[in-house]
């Protein structure tokens, strides 16, 4: 097992169990997780899965079934957004 | 129709208000707003001028469909050359004055020379006077704005007016329209300030025109359905505004920290949009009240806070204990990370200086943490502040410097000079991060390299709103690139850069654009206006606006050298974050640039390129 830190933004924040912080819960993976697993594992339904970062770096949605996530990464996910 | 067809010249040395027909061939070339104001201003302005000097003129202008049903159609834009950067200005504000100028039956106002004393420009549909201000002279504009309405007998009356600030010369001076909306960027209030031009006020019943009423009204529900639909339009700017993207560009590692000198802020997510929505553990309430919306805008993106009435910039002052305009994305930057300031309600009370006395957040953040560089560093005293501990992360600092400069006093109006001139002064122009001049906003160009790009070429100075790369390099809308390579850059740039020169002449307002493109905006324009208008038609308009505005920029002494970033951003590569080990790849983006547009290696538009596009 592995723990990394899930950052779940903007609307996707509902998401978070009470009493995270700073947007962030910390989430136990197995061997061989990846980022799709992640998401798949936390009921995070894809198309509000728009902007994935591992570590601060953009994830391609169609990289993410091949993207592993190790002890002490952090992944951020926002669903779609716009500013400026 | 769109168009009133008429526009006011009003000038301030002789008195006089005189009606104009608007120059129809004009129009068809350039749309409105900031396309034909600059028109008109290049036309009858030397670009030598002085910006602060009498012979400076400045427009208050309208798009086509400002005033219109269409979605976002509040805005208007002040065109100038600014005192910042000597370059063309052109702010764009949103709200409820443009749509009251264009239902008053003006398409513009060019305002020249300078008035003997302190006045107001009072517009009631067809009747426009000049009349005495000097009871409002050295007020805040909120106490401008409740004055006027009060002495008018109007509480629908709008107002456009400038603090102190505007008045005393704080080069980065703003015009604020319904206490918390703002021409903001680029000093457009110290000019108006010069002209002893205090507000203008406005009051319209006339309606807008359009050539095909049935189908504008079908043109706008559809795009506006677009808008409701899209996730962004639609859940994301109402709910969190521009401030979603505190979290989002730091996570990144292209956040601007303290002057630049990092790209990741500890403190982010205490001043993020996030945070807004928490319960505060002093009193369990939020920052954040409610969203915001300007006129006609389906959107609703801007932000209504309330602050902590404990907190100690405001605990002995209960008058700004009522909601008033909270911080944008840009603003919680430039005067949080940037200053490593992570006091959510002190940047909340600095916005609200910023709105109350009329200045740029984005330039004065970004000018203070310049300096609190120059005072880590020992070039700057506490003697020379007034015996203000300039530390990174001081809210205290920060909450004094902007009275000071809102104020126009003591080393507040050194501070107003803006970060060029300002470091200059102290010795170090190289803590300056600008370009043209003018201030940079909130994203590194190391970790965001076509910002990079999009700053050097910003024909006001260093701007995200020229450009927004941002759109696409991070946040995949219309298509995602990679914020880390240069590749390609040079043309997102330039058609981002004509794109948005064209949404800038509509009258509508660029945060649309995270749900439409050219082909969303050309049926409402063209059910509007006389003319056909398509897509390319007004891409080719965006072109024809840039490129005027780069020939002004020119012929007022700027040249390619000027299309540059501060050496910390091309020298000193980023120290963490995906972009660790980047500096900006402005050499590698800009030639090609150049080439796109159609322009010499020295930046300067071809022969060729001014006959395609009929300015030659």
């Amino acid at each position: 097992m592995a723990t990394v830190t899930l950052k779940l933004f903007a609307l996707l924040g509902a998401r978070l169990p009470p009493g995270s912080v700073a947007n962030a819960t910390s989430v136990a993976v197995g061997e061989g997780a990846t980022v799709a697993t992640l998401i798949a594992g936390f009921g995070l339904p894809d198309k509000d899965c728009h902007l994935v970062l591992v570590n601060g770096a953009f994830i391609p949605v169609d990289s993410r079934a091949a993207t592993p996530v190790a002890e002490g990464d952090v992944v951020s996910i926002w669903p779609p957004i716009g500013g400026g | 129709m769109g168009w009133t067809g008429k526009f006011l010249r009003v000038d301030l040395s002789a008195g006089t208000v005189k009606v104009e027909d608007l120059n129809r061939d004009w129009a068809r070339q350039y749309l409105g707003q900031r396309g034909l104001a600059t028109k008109y201003y290049v036309a009858e302005v030397d670009p030598k001028v002085d910006p602060l000097s009498p012979a400076n003129k400045m427009i208050f202008t309208t798009g086509p469909l400002t005033g219109t049903a269409a979605s976002t159609g509040g805005r208007y834009s002040v065109v100038t050359k600014g005192p910042l950067t000597n370059c063309i200005a052109c702010s764009n504000s949103g709200g409820f004055f443009g749509n009251e100028l264009k239902n008053a039956g003006w398409d513009m106002v060019i305002v020249e020379g300078k008035s003997p004393k302190p006045v107001y420009l009072s517009i009631e549909n067809e009747t426009v006077e000049i009349r005495d201000a000097s009871d409002y002279w050295g007020k805040s504009v909120w106490e401008t704005e409740h004055g006027l309405k009060a002495l008018h007998q109007d509480p629908l009356l709008r107002v456009a007016s400038i603090g102190a600030a505007g008045e005393r010369g704080v080069l980065y001076a703003g015009i604020i329209n319904d206490l918390h909306r703002a021409a903001g960027r680029s000093g457009v209030g110290a000019v108006m300030g010069s002209k002893n031009l205090k507000a203008v006020t406005v009051r319209g019943t006339r309606g807008v025109r359009v050539k095909d009423p049935e189908r504008f009204i079908a043109a706008t529900i559809a795009q506006k359905q677009v808008l409701a639909d899209n996730a962004v339009t639609g859940q994301g700017l109402p709910k969190y505004g521009t401030q979603v993207l505190m979290n989002v560009i730091n996570e990144m590692g292209a956040m601007p920290t303290r002057n630049f000198s990092a790209v990741e802020f500890e403190g982010a997510h205490k001043i993020s949009g996030e945070a807004m929505h928490e319960p505060r553990a002093t009193d369990g309430k939020a920052n954040l009240v409610t969203n915001g919306a300007c006129f006609g805008c389906t959107i609703a993106c801007g932000r209504i806070s309330r602050m902590d009435p404990g907190h100690f910039s405001i605990a002995s002052r209960p008058q700004y204990r009522d909601a008033s305009g909270g911080v944008e994305y840009e603003a919680a930057w430039a005067m949080g990370s940037d200053c490593g300031v992570d006091d959510l309600e002190a940047c909340t009370f600095a916005n609200f200086m910023c709105n109350e006395h009329g200045f740029d957040p984005i330039s004065f953040g970004s000018t203070l943490a310049a300096a609190m560089e120059l005072y880590e560093m020992g070039a700057l005293t506490k003697e020379q502040t007034g015996g203000v501990e300039l530390k990174f992360g001081s809210a205290e600092a920060l909450v004094k410097m902007a009275e000071l400069v809102g104020k126009g006093e003591g080393f507040g109006l050194e501070l107003g000079q803006g970060s060029r001139r300002f470091c200059a002064k102290y010795g170090h122009p190289e803590l300056s991060m600008t370009v043209k001049g003018q201030e940079f906003p909130a994203y590194d160009p190391r970790g965001i390299q076509g910002m990079g790009l999009t700053y050097a070429t910003s024909n006001r100075g260093a701007c995200h709103l020229r450009s927004y790369t941002v759109a696409s390099e991070v946040l995949g809308i219309p298509f995602k690139t990679d914020p880390l390579v240069t590749d390609g850059k040079a043309a997102l740039v330039k058609a981002f850069q004509d794109a948005t020169a064209a949404f800038d002449a509509s009258g509508l307002c660029i945060f649309t654009t995270f749900a439409w493109g050219l082909e969303n905006l050309a049926p409402q324009l063209d059910a509007a206006c006389e003319g056909e208008w398509t897509p390319e038609h007004l891409l080719e308009v965006g072109e024809r606006i840039w490129t005027i505005e780069r020939q002004f920029n020119l012929a007022a002494g700027m040249t390619a050298q000027d299309d540059t970033l501060p050496k910390r951003l091309l020298k000193d590569a980023a120290k963490t974050g995906p972009a660790k080990g980047l500096t900006s790849g402005l050499d590698k983006m800009l030639p090609e640039y150049y080439q796109l547009r159609g322009w010499t290696p020295d930046g300067v538009p071809t022969a060729e390129t001014l006959k395609r596009l009929e300015l030659a």
